[in-house]
């Protein structure tokens, strides 16, 4: 079910994101005060989007997972902070950088959108070592979903907080997504904005149909003959046992 | 639900009392930590936005100790199975355990706030109620908090770990409303006055998340 139309999705990633990333190197024109380094608005702010969607969009599958109790959901919420996690790791690189490039520093606190998504990205970074050492299978999962809405409830809090606390003493240094972009580089923006969507639905469902076309496998084997299955190991992820 | 409330609560406050653990543990901590941040900061004395920033980051640390035993006693000596054994709704053992909580941080900070006045404080304190107000704010949202955490982490086998990495990001927008709060009353200037109604939401997304979740945290 998870592996149908990946090809048709991969293309669709592929060539939007090229295209966005031709159109933010070629359409859009230069910053007048950063110059090419502006360019890496054009990945650093999609990925934190799209990151930060996947945490609400974990949070969502958590609060299905207990309501039905259907291991599925927390699978989905799993894989979704998953690769959340990746995007957020580059997006604290990417943003570093940024900061390197225009302030020449490597962390600078005067900016509280990055600040905030440091914060929110070491309350996940603690989800898999959660689950990890909770042994109990069907606990697990509970207690996973538990804390992914917990988080999920977190993240604007935490957005808004950080904030205010330095909305009045900083000035806003660069222009937010929608705020005062150039109308080319706008364009540009919304096409990288979208392929690196369609990158992380393709990751997504990338990791759910390789996990189930393994749990079917262990199933199937386990049918045949008991004998060839290794014994289950501990581990965070979800399993079908669990539902 | 009343009673069950005040039955768990009750059980909770004796065990404290006759065998006092957690309270002790948590206002030795804070007095250790402020001799510390004497030696660390070189100053004899602290004020300002430092002052507030000290006091804070030794209140969260502290409440951390107290966050991490919270469950433990249920856990080891069949507190969770007694409690789903009887007829009583499930958000009794929250009610009780946020109120413990609760109480037993106002303790730490009337051993853990006289004495940051006393050891480290430069400036005499000006509009104290601030500070009160902070505290009160702070605290409500630490139990809150601090109880679904404490619960999320009392089954896993890496619970001494796992707690402050958990606690500490989560309690980060609260300690910046604490701060901005109480710093005037250390000698800062004073901040805006959204800040307790930051706090009061940030206490009140988290009582709701709490209510909501913390039943499936209990299913056996």
């Amino acid at each position: 079910m998870y592996g149908t139309r990946l090809r048709a999705l991969s293309i669709a990633t592929l060539v939007t994101l090229t295209g966005g990333f031709a159109l933010a190197a070629f359409y859009a024109p230069e910053d007048a005060d950063q110059g090419f380094m502006q360019k890496i608005l054009y990945l650093h702010v999609p990925l934190a989007i799209a990151a930060l969607c996947g945490f609400i969009f974990a949070g969502i599958c958590a609060i299905q997972h207990l309501r039905t109790n259907e291991f599925r959901w927390d699978l989905r919420s799993y894989v979704a902070i998953h690769v959340s996690l990746i995007f957020g790791a580059a997006v604290l690189i990417t943003g570093s950088i940024w900061a390197r490039a225009s302030w020449g520093h490597w962390w600078v606190w005067d900016e509280p959108t990055l600040v905030s998504f440091l914060i929110v990205f070491l309350l996940y970074a603690t989800y898999q070592p959660l689950r990890f050492s909770i042994e109990d299978r069907d606990k697990q999962s509970r207690y996973a979903s538990v804390f992914a809405i917990t988080a999920g409830a977190f993240v604007p809090l935490n957005f808004l907080a950080v904030r205010l606390a330095q909305s009045y003493t900083h000035p806003r240094v660069f222009a937010t997504a929608n705020g005062g972009l150039e109308p080319h580089m706008k364009v540009a923006f919304y096409v990288c904005l979208l392929g690196m969507a369609l990158l992380y639905v393709t990751l997504w469902k990338y990791e759910m149909a390789a996990k189930n076309t393994r749990m079917q496998l262990k199933a199937l084997r386990r049918r045949l003959g008991g004998d060839i299955v290794a014994p289950p190991r501990r581990s965070a992820q979800p399993t079908m046992e669990s539902a | 639900m009343r009673r069950a409330v005040s039955a768990v609560l009750r059980r909770d406050l004796r065990i404290e009392t006759r065998t006092p653990q957690v309270v002790p543990g948590m206002a030795l901590f804070s007095i250790s930590a402020f001799v510390v941040f004497h030696f660390a900061l070189q100053a004899r004395s602290v004020s300002g936005n430092l002052a507030a920033g000290v006091l804070w980051v030794t209140l969260l640390l502290a409440a951390v100790l107290g966050i991490a035993r919270q469950f433990v006693a249920d856990r080891e000596e069949g507190g969770f199975e007694g409690f789903l054994l009887a007829p009583v709704d499930r958000t009794a053992l929250l009610v009780a355990k946020v109120a413990s909580l609760f109480l037993f941080l106002v303790a730490l900070e009337l051993v853990a706030v006289p004495a940051f006045l006393i050891m480290l404080l430069g400036p005499s304190p000006v509009e104290f109620w601030r500070l009160l107000l902070a505290l009160l704010l702070a605290d409500a949202g630490i139990a809150f908090v601090g109880t679904l955490v404490g619960a999320l982490a009392v089954q896993s086998r890496a619970r001494d770990l796992l707690v402050p990495l958990l606690v500490l990001p989560l309690l980060v927008p609260l300690l910046i409303g604490a701060v901005k709060i109480s710093a005037p009353v250390f000698g800062a200037p004073v901040a805006a006055a959204r800040w307790p109604w930051v706090l009061a939401l940030y206490d009140l997304v988290f009582g709701l998340v709490a209510y909501a979740v913390f039943d499936f945290l209990l299913e056996d």
